[in-house]
């Protein structure tokens, strides 16, 4: 049995007057890629930003590494060992390339040989290393994005729907990263809408809807049933998708 | 093996030069409408000097509101309250201000200086504690708390130091001329520019080669992404503020002594210039301030000659007219 | 009847109707008892500054809106009807058309600078106003020929208003112009009262309360915020307009401080806030209490003063001068604690015991917004 990692427990959101989570309870497991599922406005980003203290929880716990973060203040949740890759990729764009970086590097050094494997994986940020962030395409930012998060070991990783808005040869890479991801028994919460992306890499699926989990499986289970995604997800999975 | 990344080969980027062409392009036509060269020096040095002054007192607000979204409408009293902490240095070394010597008189102004930013450093851990801390986010009441505390640090310094207009004289090897051909330049406006430059150079430094300055650099565009990178953005922004209070307190004592009287109302004399040229160069950029500073008051002086009653519209004109071409300012952070 | 004058808003609380209809009925009695010109003086500021804090409330409170050019607007009023009547000569249509000349001055400048600068934030605008502000007083004050400069300009009223003028006797007391146009200004602001009233407690007024709530959802329902903000702030800028020129009819006499200071835009902030925001009562009340507060409590500080001369520290913060500190402090604190003012803190306690149904009232229908209204 995996030991989790983090575990939600009848997690409320409010933003402002809008009830937006609704008792969210899951478990992410160690060394296993979880991916959140749903439609546009189920409530995915939400949660994440929820777990990482962008927005307080009204109500329940969220568990990780035996402290509770609802009440813990972004910067604290970070340091506990959550590095979170936003939908809209929080890229500093005045900032260079490699500033990006450094600013996720410990103590503002680079591991040598993680760097580079960054780089080989992402072949643009080598290009633009010294230019303003800002310059990059959509999804050489994403790229950047991943990376800054990858550019140091944490025990979990939340990452916000990183194939979004890349053109599908270069979600070739990020299926890459996070292979290699997988292979080093890494913990991920991956938000993600592109079904073959999540499919391929995720282990454990957790379907929400309207803020509420509506379906939690080993996603091998999800993946074989068409019917199950159809009603889940408003949509089956094709073969040639992406 | 662990590197900063700096052994990768270099791949450049570029600048936005545009808007500091408006520098030469104001110049040129003042040049074309005062009447002699010389005149023109006097106006453009004492446009300058005015500048870097405007700018020292608006850095710290820019920035602060780009990092936090904060925007400090009582701002002016660390300019009072540098500007009093000044002068009362400067009266307790009365041997060094009133002596003819270069240096005594030069030594006595780092120590107006000093004592100008730690006043007004102090006065600013204290605003930002019990003024701006509990209205984060909320900018109406930031508006109204800011002001509220303006007003009573106002009031202290009227309690502390009387409401009787006093007059600083600058020392003795600071007044007069230095020739530059046929024109004249003030020294003590040389030494303003000078001063302001130096000061400016140093906040490039600060930002682009110290870890703070990447941190603030990053902060004012997504201050939430720095905070989800693990840092205490927090302590950040104190350090900011206070700084940029310490520089308000510096352009006050430089103010006063260009202007050669002091009264509790000072601060509210430079703020609005501030407002103008904060908004103008792009709320939260230091460049931005810097160069709609020098703009701003190259402008008015040229203006303040040929139509003197114009010249503080001639700055609202300029805003509006910069605001028109790039709405977000000279040079807008997003 | 009462109702239809006041659309419906009531003060809201038992002890704060009481405390404006003692304010009214002295205001209407005034003349009569005997009281003096000083006291005249007072409650003309009270109704004078009532419509110009109320104005600025509409933006404010109502709207979410910081506008330091409020007092632009006022002085426009002022000045327009004096110099009206310094180049037309004294007379009823030189004033009046002053007034208009400054009304419409006021609207187009409150369009401009709404314009340019209400499609961003809260602040940009708050900035931007400040510097308009300050640019129109350095302006007024430079251009003397017309404005008389910083000392002002001092003119005549139709003799209808003038002391001089005594129509008749009522209860016993001779019925000069001078009560006349005391009168005059205090029917026309109630009228200008009750006009803001029926504006806040329309659909339009129900949207401006959506907009301050929420702007983006305001918008996504359809409503036009630029327009909106727009329509108010030249609304206010009207009323204040009209309340400098009642100003000006009434000192007889206008001068940069006296309408344009930056000390006035203090006031109407204090006002405001400590008398409640988003109420317009807040106005009255806040303005009631600050005028008679300036007044009489001058004397209470130097009072005290005397008593305590000899106590260093007490000396130092108890003195007249010192009145500018105490307030900012009770500023400060109103808007950390007390943000509701004295109006809404009143209001909020007779909803929480006709809640608890400790007496028979029935529950004031409440100012803000729910999803249900817009």
């Amino acid at each position: 049995m995996t030991e989790a990692v983090l575990q939600l427990s009848g997690v409320h959101t409010h933003i402002g007057q809008y009830h937006i989570l609704h008792g969210i309870d899951f478990v992410v497991p160690e060394g296993e890629i979880t991916v959140l599922l749903g439609r546009n406005g189920a409530g995915k980003t939400t949660t994440l930003r929820t777990i990482m203290g962008l927005w307080r929880a009204s109500r329940g716990e969220i568990i990780f590494a035996g402290q509770n973060l609802v009440a813990r203040e972004t910067d604290q949740i970070a340091r506990a060992g959550i590095a979170y890759v936003p939908e809209n990729m929080g890229i500093f764009g005045g900032l260079t390339v490699r500033e990006n970086m450094v600013l996720a590097a410990r103590a503002g050094l680079f591991d040598h040989r993680r760097l580079d494997w960054l780089l080989d994986l992402f072949p643009p940020l080598r290009t633009f290393w010294d230019l303003p962030a800002v310059y990059l395409s959509g999804g050489q930012k994403q790229m950047l994005s991943v990376a800054r998060a990858l550019i140091e070991e944490h025990k979990l990783y939340l990452v916000d729907e990183p194939t979004k808005g890349i053109a599908p040869a270069i979600v070739d890479n990020m299926i890459a990263a996070f292979e290699e991801l997988k292979r080093a028994r890494i913990t991920v919460l991956l938000v993600e809408q592109n079904f073959e992306f999540a499919s391929a890499l995720g282990d454990n699926a957790v379907v929400m809807d309207n803020g509420r989990v509506v379906d939690s499986s080993p996603m091998s289970a999800l993946a074989a049933d068409a019917t199950r995604q159809e009603a889940l997800l408003g949509l089956a999975f094709e073969a040639d998708r992406g | 093996m662990r590197t900063d990344g700096n052994n990768l080969p270099p791949t450049g980027g570029r600048w936005d030069w545009t808007p500091v062409l408006l520098l030469p392009i104001a110049g040129a036509a003042g040049l074309l409408l005062t009447p002699s060269l010389s005149t023109w020096i006097t106006l453009t040095s004492a446009g300058l000097a005015m500048g870097m002054l405007i700018f020292l007192v608006a850095s710290g607000l820019t920035v602060v509101f780009g990092l936090m979204d904060v925007l400090n409408f009582g701002h002016g009293a660390f300019i009072t309250v540098g500007a009093y902490a000044a002068f009362t240095a400067m009266a307790m070394t009365p041997g060094l201000v009133n002596s003819p010597a270069l240096s005594d008189n030069l030594i006595a102004l780092l120590v107006a200086l000093a004592a100008a930013a730690a006043s007004g450093a102090i006065v600013g851990l204290l605003f930002e504690r019990l003024f701006v801390r509990k209205v984060y986010g909320d900018h109406l009441k930031q508006i109204l708390v800011t002001m509220g505390g303006m007003i009573i640090i106002e009031q202290v310094v009227l309690m502390i130091w009387g409401p009787q207009e006093r007059l600083v004289a600058l020392p003795p090897a600071l007044r007069g001329v230095v020739p530059l051909g046929e024109a004249t330049i003030e020294k003590y406006r040389l030494l303003v520019i000078v001063v302001g430059l130096a000061l400016f150079a140093g906040m490039a430094l600060v930002l682009s080669r110290t870890r703070i300055g990447l941190l603030i650099r990053a902060g004012v565009e997504d201050h939430e992404m720095v905070r989800a990178l693990g840092y205490r953005i927090r302590r950040l922004f104190v350090c900011v503020f206070v700084a940029g209070a310490a520089l308000a307190g510096i352009g006050g004592v430089m103010w006063v002594l260009y202007r050669g009287t002091l009264s509790a109302g000072i601060g509210d004399e430079l703020i609005t210039l501030v407002f103008i040229v904060i908004v103008l160069g792009g709320l939260g950029s230091i460049v931005g301030c810097f160069v709609g500073a020098l703009l701003v008051a190259v402008i008015s002086n040229y203006t303040a000659f040929l139509v003197p009653s114009m010249a503080l519209v001639s700055t609202l004109v300029v805003m509006v007219g910069v605001l028109l071409w790039r709405p977000s300012g000279l040079y807008p952070l997003k | 009847m009462f109702g239809r004058l006041l659309s419906r808003d009531y003060p809201g609380n038992g002890l704060l109707t009481a405390l404006a209809g003692a304010l009214v009925v002295a205001m209407v009695a005034a003349p009569f008892l005997g009281w003096g010109p000083s006291v005249l003086n007072l409650l003309v500021k009270v109704a004078i500054y009532s419509i110009l804090v109320a104005s600025f409330d509409l933006m404010l409170g109502y709207t979410g809106i910081i506008s330091f050019a409020h007092t632009m607007f006022f002085g426009l009023g002022a000045y327009g009807v004096a110099i009206g009547s310094r180049l037309l000569g004294p007379g009823w249509t030189s004033m009046a058309l002053g007034l208009v000349s400054a009304l419409v001055l006021s609207v187009a400048l409150a369009v401009l600078i709404g314009l340019f600068s209400m499609r961003v934030r809260t602040i940009f605008f708050a900035m931007i106003t400040l510097a308009v502000a300050t640019v129109f007083s350095v302006l007024v004050t430079q251009f003397h020929g017309i404005t008389g400069g910083q000392d002002g300009i001092l003119f005549r009223v139709p003799r209808e208003l003038t002391a001089a003028f005594r129509p008749f006797t009522l209860f016993g007391t001779q019925v000069n112009g001078v009560v006349l146009s005391y009168f005059l200004i205090l029917f026309a602001s109630a009228i200008l009262f009750c006009a803001m009233l029926r504006i806040v407690n329309s659909p339009f007024g129900r949207v401006l309360q959506a907009i301050r709530e929420n702007e983006f959802r305001a918008e996504a329902l359809g409503f036009s915020v630029l327009s909106h903000r727009l329509a108010i702030g030249a609304l206010a800028a009207i009323f204040a307009c009209l309340a400098g020129g009642l100003n000006a009819i009434w000192l007889r006499f206008i001068s940069p401080d006296v309408t344009l200071s930056l000390q006035i835009m203090l006031d109407i902030l204090l006002i405001v806030v400590i008398g409640g925001m988003g109420t317009l009562y807040g106005a009255l009340i806040g303005a009631g209490l600050f005028v008679i507060a300036e007044n009489y409590l001058m004397q209470v500080i130097q009072y005290t003063a005397d008593a305590f001369g000899n106590v260093p520290l007490v000396s130092i913060l108890v003195q007249p001068q010192r009145w500018m500190f105490w307030l900012g402090i009770l500023f400060v604190l109103s808007v950390y604690y007390f943000p509701e003012g004295v109006v809404g803190r009143l209001r909020d306690w007779t909803k929480s015991r006709a809640k608890l149904g400790l007496d028979g009232e029935t529950l004031e229908a409440s100012t803000t917004i729910t999803s249900a209204d817009v």
